[in-house]
């Protein structure tokens, strides 16, 4: 008799074609599962970490089959198992969470319902039980309000308060092993920590064992006890977490872990190509307010963007950040004029722009071109390459016929992609080359400015790294100024001239990108930094203990016409002023701006106590480690 | 011991960790043995329609057996074999048949596509340019959906007369405000797409987006409903047809054939059952063709989702 829960013992997987050839997914893949213990399949998309993962509930996709090895489960194979003891397997014993907790729940359906209709299907628990011991999952994950939240719709909480339900709902039935599929990936990072936190506690309390599919390593570092690294449907190199975290043997894991985001501080980002230019800027915006529903009075029905002001200076970076609906999205589509403002100015080159892009002149359309998130629904799936990228090229600038295709091979091989693609179809391209794409017909206007809208978001980190890298090097080649939209801090720190901070609709914060990354800090920017996780084992602990995280997370975001945005998450927020009064405007050095009551010589106070709080950790986790070594 | 066996590795490695490889090449698109089967009943029908009145043994209006609802493979002396029997005017129903195929698939080939080049047309327009414009083409679709299409028909027969400029117009007219709510409903959904939000963002005009963005993505769906909608038409001039008002005797169409000679069903005669199964064999052909592109198309997207 083994002790491991789960055996994986030269599992394969594959496709066979209509012509009858077998394509591989997974090319024999073996690891063992103890119980209690987490293992991270660590991989990029295409790697097979999902396929694998599921095979843990003997489920394939649609299309695949097991075709060799066995999963056993405390020694018995659960691929040969009857339909009947399958669905004894599933949701009893092997439980699932999906990457989006927001398509995974039933709009229909109360929170309660669903949290428990597992567990009192398969017969473990009867409903009262059942709905006890949701309630004590709740408390355990930290949800607010644990007797009620059960009788909540899933529309009624907040996104990470909905990860954290599914996974109660995963463990209602005291499941042997939990499959989690990517379960932060779409969060935002200070969402990301509350998640991990309270999976963390609860897959502890459980004493459960857990797959952990992701593609992020420091997420990893802060939850796994086994790493396994995959690539193409083979194991490079499997090992305890601290093994591969701190001492990787394979090339392949080096390199993932090269492309793990660096940590965001000043220095990482290049000075701006075109230094001196800047008599004018190339787009300004102005004590802009915009949002969504009617307009009375210069007020929108409901306001997204307070009082803007951001400039973009000509072949600028301007990176945009904050977490999602803070309106960094909306920034740059009334800049683009997707969206027309209630109040004020947008600039371009000196002069105003119509708010709204049907009124506006196609000179100004042509220089301003906005960049869209996905790039699967922002390219026409029923058009060439060729017509995607020459449309631009014959509508503003009159090029067509043989002149349009060799212009067309040109920005191909600028966006470094072959030629050849201008006669494939978007569905023929994979997801990095379809943003290069993207990016490719927005170059193909020849724009003054480019707003890119989370462009990077939806690719694999090496794969959203080398876009970067081509961001950078069209920069410089082509003179275009750049607004820079993303809720990841360490993509706009290693790419951006300056930084804008948005949160609640407000700029709480903006200036070169050295100078927002260094202490004088504006709390909400704090909070962000240190949210990002670290490669680091143990880090998760640390950052928890530090006071503006445990401020910053325990809330949520609210929007509102008075006081500062941040009041109510603030560790530093000064009751009857932080509440009441719009914060001024201060200025540390040159440019950089931050919004807040505290003054510059407060905020380098609050921060230099932060520092002394993280040293102090330190130092005591040091001495632990020295005592345990002495041991 | 583990690092040397990997520098040695090294340089092989290094190369194969790039991004990881792209989608191949699409395949055009390759019916299986059921569209196959589908597309030759489909030919089958409309060669009939060409060259029919030449091959089929007797004309669609000679009474010539020597009884009615005459079984299968029975003779008239002096006339000819008929394969299939005779129907209830003694007429040989092979021949109706064959003669059918062109007034029944010819009508209704017809006022589909007219229904479907107003439908899709004005559909589209209204979903693209929104606001009053929709308003105002939904409204007055409404009030033409909310008539009882038979009651339409015979209103618009009995005030213009019965002959088959009349009939297509007819089924046109009534098949159209269909099509027209399905062309905007699938308007709609692609007109929220980035691509076409970029188009606009451009600057393009209403023809560009209707022409280039829109409709290339509604082809699919509209194409499947075509052969649903192809049914229907058949079905609506064999019940005009039934009530007097369609295709005027002697001349054949499958419709009226079906209801003129159910009675023969109680004599235990399979009149019916010829004309029916002619009409079966055609609109199923249709689904079937339009079903296997749309069930490629979606096999390569979840190809693609593995």
């Amino acid at each position: 008799m083994t002790d491991n829960l789960f055996e994986f013992k030269d599992l394969k997987i594959g496709a066979t074609k209509e012509d009858g050839t077998y394509i591989p997914i997974v090319k024999g893949v073996s690891f063992n599962i103890k119980p209690g213990e987490v293992v991270a399949l660590i991989g990029e998309s295409g790697s097979g970490k999902t396929t694998i993962s599921l095979g843990a509930l003997a489920y394939t996709k649609p299309g695949l089959e097991f075709s060799g090895g066995e999963v056993l489960l405390y020694g018995e194979n659960v691929l040969t198992m009857s339909d009947e003891k399958t669905r004894a397997l599933r949701g009893a014993k092997v439980a699932y969470l999906a990457q989006s907790a927001a398509a995974t729940f039933n709009p229909a359906l109360t929170i309660g319902e669903q949290v428990t209709e597992s567990a009192v299907m398969h017969g473990i628990l009867t409903q009262e039980a059942a709905t006890k011991r949701a309630e004590e999952l709740y408390h355990a994950l930290e949800l607010p309000d644990p007797l009620r939240i059960g009788n909540r719709y899933p529309h009624q909480v907040s996104g990470g308060q909905l990860q954290r339900l599914m996974a109660a709902m995963a463990l209602c039935g005291k499941p042997d092993l939990l499959v989690l599929d990517e379960p932060t990936t779409a969060l935002d990072v200070t969402t990301q920590i509350e998640v991990l936190k309270a999976f963390k506690k609860v897959i502890q309390e459980e004493n459960a064992a857990a797959v952990y599919v992701t593609h992020d390593l420091a997420v990893v570092a802060q939850v796994a006890d086994h790493i396994v690294v995959l690539y193409s449907g083979e194991i490079m190199e499997q090992g305890p977490v601290d093994q591969i975290i701190n001492h990787p043997t394979h090339e392949y894991t080096r390199r993932l872990m090269s492309a793990v985001r660096p940590q965001p501080t000043a220095g990482l980002g290049e000075e701006s190509a075109i230094a001196g230019e800047r008599e004018q800027d190339a787009m300004e915006v102005i004590d802009m307010t915009a949002g969504y529903g009617g307009i009375v009075d210069g007020e929108p029905l409901i306001t997204i963007l307070r009082d803007i002001n951001v400039d973009v200076g000509h072949a600028e970076v301007i990176g945009v950040i904050g977490e999602s609906g803070c309106g960094k999205s909306t920034l740059a589509r009334v800049m683009a004029g997707l969206l027309p403002q209630a109040r004020g100015d947008v600039k371009l080159n000196g002069s105003v722009l119509e708010p709204d892009l049907h009124h506006r002149k196609l000179d100004d359309l042509q220089k301003v071109q906005f960049v869209y998130q996905m790039a699967d629904t922002a390219l026409n799936s029923k058009q060439h390459i060729n017509t995607i990228i020459g449309r631009p090229l014959e509508f503003y600038h009159g090029i067509t016929g043989k002149e349009n295709r060799n212009k067309v091979r040109e920005i191909l091989e600028l966006v470094e992609l072959p030629p050849e693609f201008a006669d494939r179809f978007p569905s023929e391209l994979s997801g990095g080359q379809k943003q290069r794409v993207n990016l490719a017909r927005s170059l193909a206007s020849n724009p003054d400015v480019m707003l890119c809208d989370e462009v990077t978001s939806a690719l694999d980190s090496i794969v959203g790294s080398n876009v970067i890298k081509l961001l950078r090097g069209l920069r410089d080649k082509t003179g275009v100024s750049f607004v820079f939209i993303s809720h990841d801090l360490s993509t706009v720190a290693s790419f951006a001239d300056k930084i804008v901070v948005l949160y609640a609709g407000r700029v709480v914060e903006q200036g070169p990108t050295d100078a927002v990354l260094t202490p004088p800090f504006h709390p909400y920017t704090r909070l962000l930094i240190s949210s990002v996780p670290e490669l680091r084992i143990g880090w998760l602990e640390d950052t928890m203990q530090k006071r503006e995280m445990a401020a910053g997370i325990a809330r949520g975001v609210e929007i509102t016409a008075v006081g500062c945005p941040f009041f109510n998450r603030c560790p530093a927020g000064i009751e009857g002023t932080c509440d009441t009064e719009i914060p001024p405007i201060r200025e540390t050095i040159k440019d950089h701006l931050v919004a807040c009551h505290l003054s510059i010589e407060e905020l380098r106070e609050a921060e230099a106590h932060t520092q002394q709080i993280l040293h102090g950790f330190e130092r005591i986790g040091d001495d632990e480690t020295a005592g345990a070594a002495a041991h | 011991m583990t690092d040397s066996t990997q520098e040695n590795q090294e340089p092989e490695v290094k190369s194969k960790y790039d991004e990881l490889p792209d989608a191949p090449p699409k395949k055009k698109i390759k019916l299986s043995w059921v569209g196959k089967t589908g597309v030759t009943i489909i030919v089958f029908w409309l060669v009939m329609c060409l060259i029919g009145p030449t091959i089929a043994p007797f004309h669609e209006a000679d009474i010539i057996a020597d009884d009615s609802f005459m079984p299968i493979f029975t003779e008239t002396e002096g006339e000819g074999m008929h394969w299939l029997g005779t129907d209830y005017l003694e007429r040989d129903i092979l021949s109706r048949i064959i003669w059918g195929a062109r007034t029944t698939i010819g009508i209704a080939v017809v006022a589909t596509l007219l229904a479907y080049l107003f439908g899709v047309t004005l559909g589209i327009a209204a979903a693209v340019a929104g606001g009053w414009t929709d308003m105002a083409l939904s409204r007055v679709n409404d009030a033409i959906l909310s008539l009882p299409t038979i009651m339409l028909g015979l209103l618009i027969v009995v005030a213009l007369g019965a002959s088959i400029p009349v009939l297509i117009g007819t089924a046109t007219i009534i098949y159209a405000s269909s099509v027209f709510r399905i062309a905007r409903a699938l308007g709609q959904d692609i007109m929220v797409m980035d691509f076409v939000e970029a188009a606009q963002a451009r600057g393009e005009g209403l023809w560009w987006i209707i022409t280039r963005e829109v409709l290339p993505n509604a082809a699919m769906p509209l194409a499947t409903d075509f052969g649903l909608r192809l049914v229907f038409v058949v079905l609506f001039i064999a019940s005009m047809s039934f009530l007097g008002l369609g295709i005027q005797p002697p001349a054949a169409d499958w419709g009226s054939m079906v209801r003129q000679n159910l009675e023969g069903l109680g004599y235990g005669s399979y009149a019916a059952i010829w004309p029916a199964l002619a009409i079966a064999t055609f609109t199923i052909s249709i689904n079937l063709i339009v079903d296997d592109i749309s069930a490629k198309e979606g096999g390569s997207l979840a190809k693609k989702m593995i």
